[in-house]
């Protein structure tokens, strides 16, 4: 019996022991290697003093090992709030939006203390802010304008790269537009509120978000993120070229280059727009609602005539492209193998996609150039069309002859059947 | 007419009706066998005869032959149905890997000067094994065998292992 | 003497020529009002030695394996002279015989010339059918395109359904658990080797039959020409009944013709076995019925489930069709009405399952 109590008491208290250390462990994993404390009280609290655990357990900082302490001071091991959030412990309380970059940028501006975490993060971030429109106000004392909290958010801070996050390229226009989409918050301003809608509504914004392409531009892309600001009228070409390169190459050697310098014209942005730039068509080239050109050039002058010709052109190579098509189609409907030529088809559709870039030289000798090589594409490929309907034809020509042959059998037989059984 | 022997030296026999009546039938099932024959025959030993196409299947190509490529250059080819780039690299030798862009799909080419494979729609590149260095694309190129077989450039799939 | 008889002659010292053609020169066929239906069952054999011939020519191009197959049938198409002809006529023959074949049973099915005594010529001829409907499911797929990858995935996947055997039954089939390269080489196996030499085989005891047992004729005027043999009427096989044979054989041909150059089979969209599956995938149409059927099934039967239990059905209704001359009386006058019954609901199922299967989304 003895032998046995001796055993229970070893099992109890092996087991106080299991369960502390395993509590233990519990606390130190969920929150963070170091003690926090201020959890305690502030993930029951509402907001704005409540930050929940779960909350808090998404931020990276706290996934890092930093505590509340790291950015407001006091003393995260004690339990009691006075020795917590003493001053005498460095306890911040709530940071002023003022203060804000300069408290991110003591660690994020510090290469060797963000080495020990991530030695590729750039350290740069407040600097460039410093640049920024953003940076330049706030130095005048500007509350309104973006802090690093704004942007990136604050307890539940995740990585540009987690789809969650408030700054993944696929979520940042939506950040940028809860101020710059808001009329009321930007009165006072002289910018417009209409760069989020527009946007919305653009090829960018269709390839970006619903196509998730990732390689497409979203508010950061053109005006920088840390440093942001407009890229200024003669530069956005610059901007636009990163992707664009063809368009830009065409437009540098342009007579509309130094035009749209010398008016102040903020070059691509003229006829694209900046924010809700569409898809552009050969309307661009014309007279209607879409035409850009008319809205420099006099009707009838030179640059007019230009325009109608190279739209001509355009409309040309684009009518000569449908016409193959047609004939191929009617051709494949009847059977006939023209996959060659519906290849080359897509050739001849390149061609009419670099004039269309070309138009960006202004030179209709080099659209011309696009325009012949797409016609000659798709004169041949017409061609290939007709010899097929030509096969096609001879095909039941053949089948006619063989059919009279038949014919002929039959009606023999026939009478040969007749004459043997008269 | 005269009810004559129709077998004995009657001028009419020629044009007596049943008599033609069983010329008409022998022509006519002589003449519809023949043709019918021939409508039979001849599209079979046409069909006999083989084309001078020879067909590789989709896995292999005839890309060009040599001395069409001058080294440091490149050339769009049909693979299958979709076209192919053939360079020549500056060193001389063959590479081979699909020219349409992973991208949006438009036909890449190769640059001389920058001495990759570039797209013109977006600034995308590509380096000379097909992997996606800059730019939007996000995927490599699918990368070719070649292989020199006397005059002419074969571009073969790679199998899978 | 004329070259014929010289020919006659040297065949007969050779090969006891006449003793052999003598049954066929006596051979004859009924003359009555449903007479046109023997034309059939030659229309059947002419359209399966089209296909034969047209194979044996297609043989010589194309290239069994996932990687060739499509693109060898595209090279037959366009780069072989007359290659689209072989090709087409081809098909159109398949569907054609596969058509016939269907109206050939039917036909023998409401003439009740499957009674005593020639019960066997309907079970071969019943196999010969499950035949021809086997090439048409194996040659469906080797020119590997989409439709029919889809179509044989969906095919055999169905015959795993049936209890039992049915797993094992489909990975014989596919070569695998999965429908890929190596079931086009197995299915190839299948439609050039296998398949042929058991038609072939039953072609010839079919016809052999048919031969030593003559013609049969509807019971209500068998039992009218036993009363009055007067009344008979009969033409020789060979060469009254031939020739018109012969003519029906040529409009076949001609038929054929013509849809081969004016409707060329199509190539299709090369097989991705990686690709969702297109909407909508459909069985070739002589399979409609059966799948159409299968569609309609409620998921469960009772305790059964609904696929299973419509497999199992139509095994059941396939080995009872085989057997069918043996639940009919051998006296003419006596004949069973269910049986006709039967067969008037089993062309109107057959007919009307199949298009509604087409119509069906």
């Amino acid at each position: 019996m003895a032998i046995l109590q001796n055993e229970t008491r070893r099992l109890a208290t092996a087991r106080y022991w299991v369960l502390s250390w395993l509590i233990g462990f519990a606390v130190h994993v969920s929150y963070g290697q170091a003690p926090n404390s201020c959890l305690d009280c502030h993930s029951a609290l509402p907001e704005p003093l409540g930050v929940s655990q779960e909350k808090f357990s998404q931020d990276i900082h706290a996934q890092k090992g930093l505590t509340c302490a790291s950015c407001h001071g006091g003393d995260p091991t004690s339990v009691d709030p006075d020795k917590a959030m003493s001053r005498k412990a460095g306890w911040k309380g709530k940071i002023e939006r003022k203060q804000i970059p300069q408290l991110c940028g003591s660690c994020h501006s510090d290469a060797a203390y963000i080495r020990q975490f991530n030695p590729s993060l750039r350290t740069d971030q407040l600097a460039q802010y410093h640049t920024s429109v953003h940076g330049k106000r706030w130095a005048t004392g500007d509350a309104k304008v973006a802090v690093c909290t704004d942007c990136h958010s604050v307890h539940d801070l995740k990585p540009p790269s987690d789809p969650r996050s408030t700054v993944n390229p696929v979520n940042v226009a939506n950040t940028c537009a809860r101020c710059h989409a808001d009329a009321n918050y930007m009165t006072g301003y002289s910018i417009p509120t209409d760069q989020f809608a527009k946007y919305s509504a653009s090829v960018h914004h269709d390839a970006l978000a619903v196509r998730g392409d990732m390689s497409a531009p979203t508010c950061p892309t053109c005006h920088g993120n840390h440093g942001a600001a407009p890229p200024g009228v003669d530069k956005v070409q610059n901007v636009c070229s990163t992707c664009h390169v063809f368009q830009a190459q065409m437009y540098e050697k342009s007579s509309h280059k130094d035009a749209f310098r010398a008016a102040s014209l903020p070059g691509c942005v003229v006829c694209h727009s900046n924010h809700g730039i569409v898809h552009p068509t050969d309307a661009k080239l014309g007279t209607g609602p879409e035409a850009v050109c008319m809205q420099c050039h006099t009707p009838g002058d030179v640059c007019d005539q230009a325009r109608a010709a190279l739209l001509s052109d355009l409309g040309q190579l684009d009518e000569a492209i449908d016409n193959a098509d047609r004939v191929l189609s009617v051709a494949e409907s009847s059977g006939m193998e023209v996959s060659e030529a519906r290849l080359a088809q897509n050739q001849a559709r390149d061609s009419l996609t670099k004039a269309r870039v070309t138009i960006h030289s202004f030179r209709k000798d080099l659209v011309e150039q696009d325009i012949q090589t797409g016609l000659t594409i798709a004169s041949k490929n017409l061609q290939a069309g007709q010899r097929a309907m030509v096969e096609r034809n001879y095909r039941r020509v053949g089948l006619g002859i063989s059919l009279v042959a038949i014919g002929i059998m039959l009606v023999g037989l026939r009478l040969y059947i007749k004459k043997i059984e008269s | 007419m005269a009810s004559a022997d129709q077998s004995l030296g009657n001028p009419n026999k020629d044009l007596s009706p049943s008599v033609l009546r069983r010329r008409l039938v022998e022509v006519l099932l002589g003449s519809g066998f023949l043709a019918t024959a021939a409508a039979f025959v001849y599209p079979v030993l046409r069909y006999l005869i083989p084309p001078t196409t020879s067909d590789l299947g989709s896995d292999a190509v005839v890309a060009g032959r040599v001395g069409d490529l001058k080294p440091n250059s490149g050339k769009i080819f049909r693979f299958g149905s979709r076209p192919g780039l053939l360079i020549r690299t500056a060193s001389g030798e063959y590479r081979a890997m699909s020219a349409t862009c992973t991208h949006l799909s438009c036909t890449v080419q190769y640059r001389d000067d920058l001495r990759e494979v570039w797209c013109a729609c977006h600034n995308g590149k590509y380096n000379l094994d097909g992997r996606n260095v800059s730019g939007p694309p996000p995927r490599p190129l699918e990368a070719f065998d070649v292989q020199v077989r006397g005059e002419e450039i074969f571009v073969r799939r790679r199998r899978e292992s | 003497m004329s070259p014929v008889r010289n020919v006659r002659n040297w065949l007969d010292e050779r090969f006891k020529w006449d003793d052999l053609v003598a049954p066929l020169r006596k051979k004859t066929v009924p003359r009555h009002r449903l007479s046109y239906w023997y034309f059939l069952g030659g229309i059947t054999l002419f359209l399966f030695v089209i296909q034969v011939l047209t194979g044996i020519l297609l043989l010589l191009y194309y290239r069994p394996g996932a990687n060739e197959a499509f693109e060898s049938v595209q090279y037959i198409m366009t780069q072989v002279q007359f290659g689209w002809l072989i090709r087409s006529i081809h098909s159109w023959s398949a569907n054609l015989m596969i058509f016939t074949a269907f109206a050939h049973m039917f036909s023998v099915l409401f003439l009740k010339a499957y009674r005593k005594p020639r019960e066997l010529t309907w079970v071969s001829g019943v196999i010969l059918l499950f035949l021809v409907m086997g090439f048409g499911f194996s040659g469906y797929l080797l020119p590997w395109n989409t439709l029919a990858f889809f179509a044989t995935k969906v095919g055999t996947e169905i015959t795993g359904q049936v209890p039992v055997i049915g797993k094992p039954l489909m990975i014989l089939l596919r070569g695998g658990e999965e429908v890929t390269g190596a079931t086009l080489t197995r299915f190839f196996g299948f439609h050039v080797a296998v398949l042929p030499g058991l038609a072939t085989l039953l072609i010839l005891v079919h016809l052999l039959l048919v031969q030593r047992l003559g013609m049969s004729v509807p019971p209500k005027l068998e039992m009218e020409w036993g009363a009055n043999p007067s009344a008979k009427r009969e033409m020789k096989f060979f060469p009254n009944f031939a020739l018109r044979e012969l003519m029906a054989w040529y409009i076949a041909l001609g038929v054929l013709g013509a849809l081969a150059a004016i409707f060329p089979w199509n190539l299709g969209v090369k097989a991705d076995p990686f690709a969702p599956a297109p909407a909508g995938i459909k069985p070739e149409w002589y399979f409609l019925f059966m799948f159409q059927t299968l569609k309609l099934i409620p998921p469960k039967v009772w305790f059964i489930d609904g696929e299973i239990l419509g497999v199992l059905a139509f095994g059941l209704v396939g080995l009872l069709w085989v057997l069918l001359p043996f639940f009919e009386s051998d006296d003419p006058s006596r004949g069973k009405r269910w049986i006709t019954g039967l067969a008037i609901f089993a062309l109107a199922y057959v007919t009307g399952m199949s298009v509604y299967g087409h119509l069906a989304k």
